[in-house]
């Protein structure tokens, strides 16, 4: 038969069928679901196991390059999610599963779910980092919402009393794992903002699962986080587990721990600054009044103030000497106008007013006697000449006319010379040697021109 | 309990511990430079050992403070970890 004699190898056959699974790009990679069982970790670091569920199973091999980045141990009856491809194992001529990541189950929807909301927040702006409260430096009263039963509560209060026995703590008692865990931490987170009695708001709790942690990645925890008028701490598990709370928080503490620290300063570190300043302020006080002090005794030092007497001294001799220059100068000058005055008293006394006026005297009598002479000498002529000239003046007299018959007749006290003045009727006084006669004019004639 | 609050948060007036420590870094700043007047770095100064004082004051101050949990029905009652305080 052709059949027959066309009979091919076991090994061409399982290369054949590894071709032909290899070629399959929907077994290049796949989203794997299942339950692992017979779990052996080879001395060499490789991974086998077997994935299986209700109804098959598969071999499994995860190599140690790969298996390095696993996040959690796997073991026995654990439920997981692993990527990978399908290929066939010659020797043994079996197809098996090869495992590059793997993650537990149930957790890989979380993980989505944790993405999703992550970005979904991001976008919305609440992570944004200029939207965080700052947190009070020195608060007294501190909120604490958490399980009053777990580690946490036990861990914040002895840090903070440790650090700053001051600060009172509030504790808002909540549940932090399970169903209700996200509702009553959202309530309380509201309650704490409605009550007004703290200062800033601790939220968290102690380390555990992903699950058990979850509460702290529910949106309406983190929106009642990102609502929150006052300051919030996260501080939810250990450092390596991050949730949503804290992003959204306006400070991350890794561990509620480091929440204690991060929310009160160490009191001894306060007291401490404060001894600091204190010595500050006063060492800057005495150092400034220790160069004043310098500066004041610079200037004491100084020649003007520390040599007064020196200085009094040399001026003494100045003016000794001024002194001196001064009395010489007044005694030349005194001597000087002595001598001077000597001369002139000489040549003053020689022309004393007494001599000067013995002189006028005399020459007074002189002129006196001159004068007198010459008056009488014109007086003599004087009175020579003026015999004839009453003698004339009694010749031409009108009274001597007169006695020898002559009248002078007036008109109103004035003398008539011509007969036009008249008119008859006149009243006329005629004068006569001696006497005055009143008449009247009767009649006039006119002489004739040779009359 | 709330009303205790409400009355820090309404003495206004008073510094709290930090306003008065970063005055006081302020004044030691300011004495520290040599061109304030003498008898301002001496104003300076006593202020200084006065806010010092009230800072003082306020750390030593221990106040009477229970801490507090607040319980189912909505009171606020005392919060004591008297085993973990034995230890």
């Amino acid at each position: 038969m052709m059949a027959i004699q066309r009979a091919i190898s076991v090994t061409a056959l399982t290369r054949y069928i590894k071709k032909m699974v290899e070629g399959d790009r929907h077994l290049r990679n796949i989203w794997l679901r299942g339950e692992i069982s017979n779990f052996k970790k080879h001395s060499r670091g490789h991974m086998y196991m077997t994935i299986k569920d209700a109804g098959s199973r598969i071999s499994a091999v995860m190599f140690a390059q790969d298996n390095r980045q696993l996040t959690f141990v796997p073991e026995e009856g654990m439920k997981v999610l692993a990527r990978g491809e399908v290929s066939l194992y010659e020797p043994y001529g079996q197809y098996q599963f090869y495992i590059k990541e793997m993650q537990p189950d149930g957790i890989g929807h979380l993980y989505l779910q944790f993405e999703a909301l992550k970005k979904k927040l991001q976008q919305e702006g609440l992570f944004n980092p200029e939207l965080k409260k700052p947190i009070p430096k020195m608060p007294k009263e501190i909120g604490i919402i958490t399980s009053p039963t777990g580690a946490a509560i036990r861990d914040l209060f002895t840090t903070i009393k440790r650090r700053m026995p001051q600060a009172r703590i509030t504790l808002f008692p909540v549940l932090v794992q399970g169903e209700y865990a996200a509702s009553s931490i959202a309530r309380a987170i509201r309650l704490a903002n409605e009550l007004k009695i703290v200062d800033v708001l601790i939220v968290g709790r102690g380390g555990g699962s992903i699950e058990e942690l979850w509460a702290f990645n529910e949106e309406i925890v983190a929106r009642e986080i990102f609502a929150s008028k006052l300051p919030v701490i996260s501080a939810v598990g250990h450092e390596t587990d991050f949730t949503i709370a804290d992003f959204v928080a306006d400070l991350r503490a890794a561990t509620p721990t480091a929440a204690g620290e991060l929310v009160v300063p160490n009191i001894i570190d306060i007291e401490n600054r404060l001894k600091d300043r204190t010595e500050q302020l006063i060492l800057a006080m005495k150092r400034r009044l220790t160069r004043e002090k310098e500066q004041l005794d610079v200037l004491r030092n100084s020649y003007a103030f520390k040599q007064p007497q020196l200085i009094v001294r040399r001026k003494e001799q100045d003016l000794d000497r001024m002194i001196d220059r001064l009395e010489e100068k007044t005694r030349a000058l005194v001597r000087e106008r002595r001598q001077n005055f000597n001369h002139y008293q000489k040549l003053l006394s020689k022309h004393h007013p007494e001599n000067l006026l013995t002189q006028s005297v005399k020459d007074l009598r002189q002129m006196s006697e001159r004068l007198r002479r010459a008056m009488r000498v014109f007086h003599d002529r004087k009175k020579s000449a003026l015999a004839p000239l009453i003698t004339g003046l009694n010749a031409l007299s009108p009274l001597n006319v007169m006695e020898r018959g002559y009248a002078l007749p007036f008109k109103d006290g004035k003398l008539l010379k011509t007969v036009h003045h008249l008119t008859p009727g006149d009243d006329i006084q005629v004068r006569l040697k001696d006497g005055t006669v009143d008449c009247q004019v009767r009649g006039i004639e006119e002489a004739t021109e040779n009359g | 309990m709330a009303e205790d609050h409400q009355n820090q948060v309404g003495e206004i007036a008073e510094p709290t511990f930090e306003e008065a420590m970063a005055e006081l870094e302020q004044i030691v700043r300011r004495l520290e430079e040599s061109d304030v007047p003498l008898e301002e770095a001496i104003d300076l100064f006593q202020k200084g050992v006065a806010l010092s004082k009230q800072c003082h004051m306020k750390l030593q101050k221990v106040e009477d403070q229970i801490d507090r949990i607040l319980s189912e029905d909505g009171t606020l009652k005392p919060l004591r970890f008297d085993k973990e305080d034995d230890e």
